[in-house]
Formats: C-alpha cells, structure tokens, sequence
C-alpha cells in the first residue's frame, strides 16, 4: 500500500477547510469546514498509525471523533442561540467581543 | 594605672528595703496607667491619686536613704537585676537597678520636689478640664525619669531617658489647642532627637567595644579602651546629654518649652529632667577619665551654655523664659563642674541639688504670679506686686538669694565651689563663670525688682490676690530648702559622693577641698566672687531700681548685645539656615531624583510597554475568520520552519 496517496487526499481535505473556513462567512458552513479539517487529520493519523503498524494514531482518532462529536453539540447550540437572537449566521455579524 | 582612674564602685546585690526599689518605678506607672484608662469616673480624685504616687515613692526614697546612712560606706551601692531583657548571642541585657549614692540623691530630689510639684498643681491646674490626664503625665515622668537615674546599665538607662522625652513632649504640648504650644512640643522633641542620636550610637560603640551595657562592665572595661573609643564614647554621651540639658548647640528647645503648665516648668525643665545630662556625665565618669579632649569639650560647651543662658535672661522680658534662660545657664556651671574631672563631679551634683531646689521654688512663684495676673507673662505688665502677694515674694526671695549665692544660701556653696575648681582647672574658665556669676546676679535681681518692686504696671482689670494654700505650702517649703541646703550638705556631700563619681573628697587632693562652711568667706576666689555678685545686683538696681520708669513694651534698641538676646541669640535662625534650608533643599534633590529619575525610568517603562499593546491590541477585532487566519498562518511558518531546520 502506498501511503502518499492518502497523505495527500488528507493535506487536500485539511487545505479545504482551512481556506472554506477563512473564506465563507456561514456559521454552518465554517463549522462544516472544521470539521473537514478534524477528519484530514483523522486520515493522516489512521495512515501513519498503518506505516507504522502500531495502534496509537487509531486510538488517537478516536479520540478527535468524540471530541469532534462533544464540540459539535456545544457549537450547533451556539450557532442557534446566536441566529434566533440576532436573526443571522453569519459569523463576521458576531464580532462584538473584541479589543 | 592612670592616677586619674578611680576605684571601681563595688556593687552588692540588693537586700532589705532595697529590693524594693523597682516599686519607685512601678507606683507611678501604675498609677499613670489608671489615670489615663479610667475615664471620666477619675475626674474626681485623679489629682489625688497622682500626688499619693508621688508622696508614695518619696517615702520611700527616704527611707532607702535613711537606710543607706546607717550602711557603712562597703554595702552602700547595691544592685537588684529584676528580669532578662534581651539575650541574644554573646550578649545578654538584663533589666537591673542600681542604687548607690548618686542615684539615691536623684531619687530624693524627684520625688521630694516632684511631690511639692504634684501638690502645687492641685491648686494650679484646679480650672484646668484635663486634670486629670495632666497627673498622669506628670507621674509617668516621675517613673521615667526614676528609671533614668535607677538603672544599672546604659540600655535600660535609655528607655527612661527616651520616656522624659515623652513625658515632656506630652506636657510642654499639654495646652495642645494653642499652635504654640504644639508647636514648642515638637521642636523639643525634634532637637532631643538629635542628641538622643549620639546616646543611641554611644550604647551602640559600648555593646561592641565591652560587649555589655552595664556599668559596672563599661567601667571596668574603661581602663582597657583605645583613645579613639574613649573620646568618641565621650563626646557621644555629651552630645546626648547637651540635647536633654539644653547646652549649646542643641538649646533652643528649652525657651520654647516654657509654652507648658508653670509647674512643669517648674519639675522637668528646670529641677529634674534637663539635669538628665548631668547625671549622665557624672555617671560616666570612668569613661571621661581616659579621655582629654572630650573632658575639654564639656568644659567648653558648659562654660559657653553658662554664659549664654545668662545672656539670653537679661534680656527677656517673659518671666518664664528669663527663668529658662537662667536654668540653662546654671546647667551649664553643673556641666562646667562635671567637665573637670573627679574634683568636679560631686560640686556638679551639689548644684544640681540645690539648683534643683531654688529653681523650682522660682518657677513655681513665677507661676503663683501668673496665676495672679491672669496668666500674664509679660514683666513689664507686672511691678509692686510684694505687696499683694506677701507669700510669694518672701519664697521668690528665698530663691533669688540662692541663685545669686547671697552668702550662707544654698547656691553661695554650691555655686563658689565650681567657681574655684574652674579657677584651679583653667584661669580663663573661671574668669568666664565668674562673669556669669556677675551677669546672674544682674539679671536675677532685674527680675526680682521689674516683677515685686517699683510701680504698679498692671494691665487693666487685673486683681491680683495670693495663690491658696495648697500652692504657697509648697513655695515655702522650697523657699527654705533653698536657704538651708546648701549649710546642711556642704561639707557633707563631697564625701558621700566619692565611692559613686570617683574621687572628690577622698585620696590626694581631694582633703584640701573638704569644705568648711565658712570657706567662701575667706578664699580669695570666694571673696572676689562675692564682690562680682554685688556688682552686679547694685548694677540692677541702678538700671530697674524702684525709682526707676519701666516702659511698658520693651523699648526699640539698636544694641546688638540686646537684640540677640531677645532673638535667643538667634539659636533658630542659625539651625534655620545651618540645617534645616540645606535639609530641605536636600530632601528636595531627593524628592526630585526620585520622582524625575527612578520613578521616571518606571513609569517610562510601564508606558512604553502600554502604548506596545495598545498597537498590538488592536489585532484582536472580533472577526474569527481573521483568527482563523492568524492561526493558519502562524501554523504554516511554524512547519515551514520545522521542515527547513531539518533540511539544515
């Protein structure tokens, strides 16, 4: 099996969110680009947790899928607590907690 | 073995009724302590619980004293060590009395005339609200100024020395209401600190140089110090005691001090606590003995303070500050005495005694007169009063006669005694205090007739009447010390003096002095000193005799002898200009260094650093995305770095 091909699907999917998550202003959509990152990094683990053929980057995957899921459940609360306050998603409207 | 160097007093502990004397200290304090915690409930017998105090340890006194006289000369000075104080390392400081034959002279003066004081000032003080708290302060100086003169080592020496400075502080500023008087407390608080400096270094230089305080330890080390020591010790304890006796230069507080009650005047600065100095000197003698220049320099500032307190009294016309001017001016014959060695030590006490006598008596008529001009201070104001006030006059007299040493009073022995040891010591020191003898007379004998004689000047609606008794008994009590004490101890103390300052009456030399009662009739010195007194009296009488007018304010004067006479002999306007401008304008440089230099090189900082984070602050905006950013950025220079230390 060769790892680069993976590797670099997961580098693809990481560059995709960072740039969706800077670029769009939705709050959905940003979330959804976190979490395309989260799981880019998940793939690079699971990879390298293969070339090497020792468990941890598994274990370590795991373990970003229930942090993942916990954040999710905060975030999406937040996201709804700010739209019906505010009657927006967009995430550049909340800007007020600043210098 | 220095021919100088006296026998060592030897100490004995304490039996019998001495071991008692730590209630000599305790009963005023204790009873100082109620007086000022109890409360208005106090106001009614306050005054008498303060005078039983006083009367309590003079008994006492009296019958140590009467003890003493029965002990032959071996068991008289006797120790009584009651706690340890300070233990640490090789040093151990212990709370300890010593009562000799020196301090059981001061003991009875205290007490005898702190008692007179204490009862005088019933009838005083009487119209006075704050009674009460004054016998407080009034006997904790009697248990401080105990303690000075009872301890048995410089340390605890020091703290009843530090708590006169108290107690006078609190009574020179007991009208407090009156900025005066406030401010009087402080300046002789103020410039007592000064000298209490020297005697705190002084204990200091005697810790490390005997590794002790005691007496009995510095007198025996005293043999064995090096030169420099000894004449540092020595002028270090003068510096301390020319601030507590007000010599010269540390004066200029006692004038002031005159803004107190007249029977504090009367206890503190002039019979017990500006002797402290003195006593000090005296006590020290094992120490002045090894040293030339610092014996010189009390005589010379004794000399210099003897003469110019006398200056100052001629030409005051505020009968307490004349008074003050002649206290200083006899405190200044005793340091004169005490200057010259083991010939002068108990001559400087004999005065100390007599003086304490004759100059209560007068600054308590002084005060009997005020109390009949209705506080009036002003001489000029007064004039034929020995006619309303028969009591006072007589007593006034009786103290007038002292002072000038009016042949058979006290000070005519006290007085003719440093007059001739000056001579025999320096000719040019006894001509001076002969002068002083001369101006004494001049300016008592001013005071005496501006204030009894001549025509009445007094101020419109101003009766005056005789003081009760429970002021006069006090005045006529003293008034007779002052005429007896000096026949009855002449020939009597230089011999019991001798164990305690060393030298005096006994060994060589010392017989020649053994003083007859006729002795000031016969010297040549006393003769001469006689004919300067009367000199000087028939010189008062011819410038303020009765006939005489006496303007009601001081005439305007171009004499500069007058004129720096009036002003103190410009005493603050030399400490103005000499210490405190240049202390000033030093703090200032300070103040200015300080707030330009060190807190600027802070406060530079801190703002630097704030207008940083100001500019940097204005990254966080609120939008995410930029965060967001940031981090991606911030991520991707972190690896890009990793990746190319790795290359490297």
């Amino acid at each position: 099996m060769n790892p680069d091909n993976y590797l670099i699907l997961s580098a693809l999917l990481f560059t995709i969110g960072a740039v969706g998550f800077t670029l769009r202003r939705n709050a959905i959509v940003a979330f959804m680009c976190v979490e395309l990152m989260l799981n880019a990094a998940n793939l690079a683990l699971v990879t390298f947790s293969k070339v090497h053929g020792r468990l941890d980057g598994q274990v370590f995957a795991f373990f970003v899928m229930v942090v993942a899921a916990a954040e999710v459940v905060v975030g999406l609360a937040i996201i709804i607590s700010i739209f019906r306050t505010r009657r927006s998603a967009s995430v550049d409207d909340a800007n007020l907690l600043k210098y | 073995m220095n021919p100088f160097s006296p026998a060592l007093l030897e100490v004995t502990p304490a039996t019998g009724i001495f071991a008692w004397a730590w209630l000599l200290v305790a009963i005023p304090l204790v009873s100082a302590a109620i007086l000022l915690l109890i409360g208005k409930v106090g106001d009614a017998w306050g005054h008498f619980l303060g005078t039983l105090a006083a009367v309590a340890t003079f008994v006492i006194a009296v019958s140590m004293f009467v003890t003493m006289l029965g002990t032959d000369e071996a068991g008289r000075a006797q120790s009584l060590q009651l706690y340890d104080w300070i233990t640490s390392g090789s040093w151990n400081i212990g709370v300890g009395l010593q009562i000799d034959q020196l301090s059981i002279l001061f003991c009875l003066l205290i007490t005898g005339v702190g008692s007179l004081i204490h009862i005088y000032s019933i009838g005083y003080m009487a119209h006075d609200e704050r009674r009460r708290r004054f016998f407080a302060f009034l006997n904790l100086f009697i248990a401080a100024m105990l303690l000075l003169v009872l301890a048995d080592n410089y340390l605890v020496l020091f703290v009843g020395w530090e708590g006169v400075g108290l107690a006078s502080y609190l009574l020179i500023g007991f009208w407090q209401h009156k900025p005066s008087a406030a401010t009087a407390a402080k300046k002789a608080f103020v410039v007592n600190r000064v000298g209490d400096m020297g005697m705190a270094i002084a204990v200091m230089l005697m810790l490390a140089t005997f590794g002790s305080s005691q007496f009995s330890a510095v007198n025996a080390g005293a043999e064995h110090m090096s030169p420099a020591v000894a004449t540092g010790l020595g002028l270090l304890l003068l510096l301390g005691a020319c601030g507590k006796s007000a010599q010269l230069p540390l004066q200029s507080w006692l004038l002031d001090a005159m803004e107190g009650p007249t029977p504090v005047s009367a206890l503190i600065h002039a019979a017990t606590m500006v002797t402290a100095g003195v006593y000090l000197v005296t006590r020290s003698h094992a120490i002045y003995a090894h040293t030339e220049w610092a014996s010189t320099a009390v005589v010379i500032i004794g000399t210099l303070t003897l003469l110019a307190g006398a200056w100052i009294g001629c030409a005051k016309d505020d009968i307490k500050k004349a008074l003050a001017g002649s206290t200083m001016s006899q405190i200044g014959y005793m340091m004169l005495a005490a200057g010259i060695g083991p010939a002068g030590y108990a001559f400087a006490i004999f005065h100390l005694v007599t003086h304490g006598f004759f100059k209560a008596n007068m600054f308590l008529g002084a005060g009997s007169v005020m109390h009949a001009m209705d506080d009036d201070v002003d001489m000029r104001h007064y004039g034929g009063l020995w006619r309303v006030l028969p009591i006072t006059f007589a007593t006034f007299a009786c103290g007038f006669l002292a002072i000038i040493g009016f042949p058979l009073t006290a000070g005519f022995y006290s007085k003719d005694h440093i007059i001739e040891a000056a001579f025999e010591h320096n000719q040019v020191v006894g001509i001076l205090a002969l002068v002083g003898a001369g101006v004494t007379a001049f300016y008592m004998t001013r005071l005496m007739l501006m204030t009894f004689a001549g025509k009445k000047r007094w101020q419109k609606g101003v009766h005056p009447h005789e003081s009760p008794l429970v002021m006069t008994i006090p005045l006529i009590v003293l008034g007779a010390a002052s005429l007896v004490a000096g026949i009855v101890m002449n020939s009597w103390i230089s011999g019991w003096l001798a164990p305690a300052v060393g030298g005096g009456g006994h060994g060589e030399g010392g017989e020649a002095h053994a003083p007859t009662w006729y002795a000031g009739f016969t010297s040549p010195v006393g003769l001469i000193t006689l004919a300067v007194v009367a000199v000087g009296v028939v010189i008062a009488f011819g410038v303020f005799g009765p006939r005489r007018e006496i303007p009601e304010t001081a005439p305007a004067t171009r004499n500069p002898l007058t004129i720096a006479g009036r002003n103190d002999l410009f005493g603050d306007a030399f400490n103005e200009t000499v210490f405190m401008r240049p202390g000033q304008a030093l703090t200032r440089g300070i103040v200015a260094v300080d707030e330009g230099g060190i807190d600027g090189a802070v406060t530079g900082t801190a703002g630097a650093f704030g207008g940083l984070s100001m500019l940097t602050r204005r990254l966080q905006n609120g939008f995410v995305r930029s965060y967001a950013l940031l981090m991606v950025v911030g991520a991707a220079v972190l690896g890009g770095v990793l990746v190319l230390s790795q290359l490297g």
